[in-house]
């Protein structure tokens, strides 16, 4: 009999999972805030997704076109997603998004300068002004090694290597009372006593094949925020990046910064035309040039030109990418062109986008200061996630915080550019906060029970003990499989439903997973605890998908063309039913506050001049 | 498609040995990518790290046929068809499990560099700074933290002076916060004697492995030797100070404080 007074344990007021932009973002809060502040992660400080982000940060500072304001920021996120976005969200975030990028640099980063030495700002997709706030194209490794080197000075417990695998509950009043972990170096256990868990684990790419997620990307906050009763809003909104690269083979799925497009990068198919011309939607047809003339002047810097469709919305231009592609207009490894060699001079591209220069020629031996690229879509990023309360990011469950990624609201049913590093930085703060409220009205210290601890435990260790059993890499490899033909860019009632019943069959295989091998630094046991995440996390994205009749921003339905009147309305809901079955409900959206909803539908020139949404 | 002959070190701290693996190798595969196949398909416990498999993140850091490089980036196209490939654990680095190093000794050294002190803000409220002065301390900032730099240098692989060196990763960390134009803090008498500047002999190996291509040791490391000799040694600088009045710390923060004084400007 399991011992858990045996067990390591290690008490902290907050736990933060994950070391990404908003966890580092929360715990720096936490901490400065007087609170005993504990992170995790799976991999080594600074490795986290937040690293490999490449674009920027989006913050309406104006700094290079004045007439950006928090109001057009808010009103481009709206349009980008498509209006499922929680109002209020997208609203703290555009308002305060330029205040957390300054406080970046009160920290040691060093953005991209203006002539006039503010900080830089480029275009990308779906931004009216230029907005992203930029160092060349790896604005991630920025972000998390200034947060990094900040908050090693902050009193924060930094456990590397360290996985979570479940959220303790106090039985009493059903509140969050720690995480049991595991640390991956030698695969012992660790009990993580806290008051509050802020989640800021990331999205569940990796149960794709092609995506431009890292192996941590499985979905683990979305299932155990899942499995302690949290509810899950919008997760049938992934996101599939239109550039990532589609050749060689084992780069697949790589991706390719927007900053490409931002600076000037055009898309063409194998006739050497410039489609995406052919693809502008009725939203955007008003602010978007219909010529390239219009376009090309725009590139210049003509401040009259409406923008190039080249930069609309991630989804839109993902669903053309597609359809070129199916129509045997595509590139030779199945893609498009992407050209900028024709576009700018070298020197420029070398300095713009050093990475994406490096990337290219050093894995698939491509000067793209000389050759266009061959890019395609790959799955990037999870628009819905965990619910939370807007101002304080607190989920369902008492105690239990989501922030960046893994949280749902403010991206709604596509994420713009840029909105994500910022995303972090915004609501990891606000986490911090909300936790910090939390744990001063809090009576009693909450406490884990020794069953629920056994419980999991015995499920991890059967892996190793286990005399035989599916080799976890392939079940991993089938799951791909199953969403890449059934919950791919764009759906169908009858792959879902068949999406669903290969799901539910493969969830059967994999509770016989075997291990092989130790415990210490076992990446197969790892590989094997982190199908859960994914098969939960799956599961969800698939019936939601199922559920929402529309094809709206990231999620496309062939049997539901077009964007429903009725559905804007409602978000579908995901959660554990009382039998432990999943639960999904189509539940009505709260109505978007009067001066919120004029900002968001008033022209662009009524909001430069303060007409609509005067402060 | 076609087999490779792959040999790959598996151990623990109680040792261990290389191990033959034949591996069928797809055009455009890098290094990373045969390890990959060779966990998923012969060996599920292989111990590695990784992320994200395109040069950005700095985890995947290994000897491959002796030099060290990032799995992800190797191409398998740049050995031989009949050539064995090996891989292996950082030598600097004390083994955890097959090609995972124990690699904490370098994140307690960023722990113990004097933070960033920004200058006040402009009336405006934001900082100016322009492009040109921060073209150099942005090339500091470009480290992945891959620490193959060092895993090279000699002065921690060969003489495992780990008490008296930070290491090249950290010399640019130092140089990144002494040439940024916001910092208001004086980290010279420490550079000299708790961070160990004086122990690079610059043989530019550091440099040679930096997979970003930072010019460690000529735009960060010789500079701030530059800054010592003129502090220390440099009677010219030392007399102009003398007339214009100017003190500037010679002790270390922990010197001052072990003889009761604050070691001159903070």
């Amino acid at each position: 009999m399991l011992d858990v007074s045996e067990i390591q344990t290690i008490d902290h007021d907050v736990m933060v999972v994950g070391a990404g932009g908003a966890g580092l973002r929360a715990a720096i809060e936490c901490s400065a805030l007087g609170l005993d502040t504990g992170v995790i992660s799976k991999s080594l400080l600074g490795k986290a997704h937040t690293v490999m982000a490449e674009g920027g940060m989006a913050a309406a500072m104006g700094n290079v076109d004045p007439r950006d304001n928090w109001k057009i920021h808010f009103r481009d996120t709206m349009r980008g997603g498509k209006f499922l976005n929680v109002w209020r969200m997208a609203e703290l975030h555009a308002q305060q998004a330029p205040d957390r990028v300054r406080e970046l640099e009160e920290w040691g980063a060093v953005f991209d300068r203006t002539k006039e030495g503010l900080i830089s700002q480029r275009n990308f997709g779906g931004h009216r002004y230029p907005r992203l706030a930029h160092v060349g194209d790896r604005t991630g490794l920025e972000l998390i090694r200034s947060l990094q080197d900040h908050g090693i000075h902050q009193g924060i417990k930094f456990h590397m290597e360290c996985s979570a695998l479940e959220l303790l509950k106090d039985p009493h009043g059903d509140r969050i009372a720690g995480v049991l972990a595991y640390w991956r170096e030698t695969g012992r256990f660790v009990i993580y006593r806290c008051k509050v868990v802020i989640l800021c684990t990331g999205g569940g790419g990796k149960a794709w094949p092609v995506t431009s997620n890292s192996w941590e990307y499985t979905g683990d906050g979305i299932a155990m925020a899942y499995d302690a009763g949290a509810e899950l809003m919008d997760v049938e909104f992934t996101q599939f990046h239109p550039t990532g690269m589609v050749w060689p083979l084992s780069v697949r799925g790589i991706l390719v910064t927007e900053g490409v497009r931002g600076d000037g990068g055009i898309l063409k198919n194998n006739k050497g035309e410039r489609f995406m011309f052919n693809y502008i939607s009725e939203r955007f047809a008003p602010e978007t040039a219909d010529t390239v003339a219009e376009a090309d002047r725009w590139i210049q810097g003509d401040k009259t030109a409406r923008r190039p469709p080249e930069l609309l919305t991630r989804d839109e231009v993902a669903r053309a990418i597609t359809a070129e592609v199916k129509a045997g207009r595509g590139s030779p490894h199945g893609g498009v062109f992407l050209d900028i060699a024709s576009r700018q001079p070298a020197d420029f591209i070398k300095r713009k986008l050093p990475s994406m220069y490096h990337q290219f020629m050093e894995l698939a031996e491509v000067d793209i200061t000389k050759e266009p690229m061959e890019v395609g879509p790959t799955l990037h990023y999870f628009m819905g996630g965990i619910r939370v309360d807007a101002d304080s990011q607190q989920t369902t469950v008492p105690g239990l915080f989501a922030a960046g990624e893994c949280a749902a609201g403010l991206h709604g049913a596509n994420r713009l550019g840029g909105n994500s590093l910022s995303d972090l930085i915004v609501f990891g703060k606000l986490a911090g906060d909300g936790a910090a409220a939390y744990i001063k009205a809090l009576g009693s210290t909450p406490r884990p029970i020794d069953d629920q601890v056994v419980a999991a435990i015995r499920r991890a260790t059967d892996i190793l003990k286990r005399e035989q059993g599916a080799n976890p890499y392939l079940l991993h490899e089938k799951l791909e499989g199953i969403m890449s033909s059934r919950v791919g860019i764009v759906r169908n009632q009858q792959d879902l439903e068949h999406g669903v019943e290969e799901l539910e069959a493969l969830k059967l295989e994999a509770v016989e997973m075997k291990a092989p091998g130790a415990s210490q630094y076992n990446p197969g046991w790892h590989e094997a605890l982190s199908m859960r995440s994914l098969l939960i996390t799956s599961e969800a994205v698939t019936r939601a998908a199922l559920m929402r009749e529309e094809s709206r921003g990231a999620h496309t339905r062939t049997d539901h063309p077009g964007e429903s009147a009725e559905w804007v309305k409602y978000n579908v809901i995901v959660k554990r039913g009382a039998g432990g079955t999943m639960e999904v409900e189509k539940r009505a959206k709260p109505e978007g506050p009067a001066r919120l909803v004029a900002i968001a539908n008033a022209k662009i020139e009524d909001l430069e001049s303060g007409k609509v949404g005067a402060d | 498609m076609a087999k490779r002959s792959f040999k790959v070190w598996r151990g623990d701290a109680n040792g261990g040995e290389f191990k033959a693996f034949e591996v069928d190798v797809d055009p455009g595969m890098v290094v990373l990518d045969v390890l990959h196949r060779i966990q998923s398909r012969q060996a599920n416990d292989l111990a590695l790290r990784w992320n994200c498999k395109a040069g950005k993140c700095g985890s995947c850091s290994m000897e491959i046929n002796g030099k060290p490089r990032l799995a992800c980036m190797t191409r398998m196209n740049i050995f031989r068809d009949d050539e064995t490939i090996t891989a292996q654990p950082l030598k600097t680095f004390p083994v955890i499990k097959d090609l995972v190093t124990d690699v904490s000794w370098n994140y307690a050294q960023n722990q113990r560099i004097p933070r960033f002190k920004p200058r006040p803000r402009e009336a405006d409220g934001t900082h100016r700074m322009y492009q040109e002065d921060v073209d150099r301390v942005q090339e500091f900032r470009k480290c992945i933290e891959c620490f193959l730099c060092q895993d090279v240098c000699h002065v921690i692989r060969d003489r495992d002076a780990k008490s008296e060196f930070v290491g090249p990763r950290f010399m640019i960390r130092l140089a990144s916060l002494e040439m940024h134009p916001l910092d208001t803090d004086d980290r010279v008498p420490e550079i000299r004697k708790e961070f160990g500047s004086g122990l690079c002999n610059i043989t530019r190996c550091c440099t040679e492995v930096c997979p970003e291509h930072i010019n460690i040791t000529d735009n960060g490391i010789i500079p701030l030797k530059e800054r010592v000799v003129d502090r220390y040694f440099d009677p010219v600088q030392s007399l102009i100070r003398k007339v214009r009045g100017i003190k500037l710390r010679t002790k270390t923060r922990s010197e001052a404080s072990a003889e009761g004084g604050t070691g001159g400007k903070p």
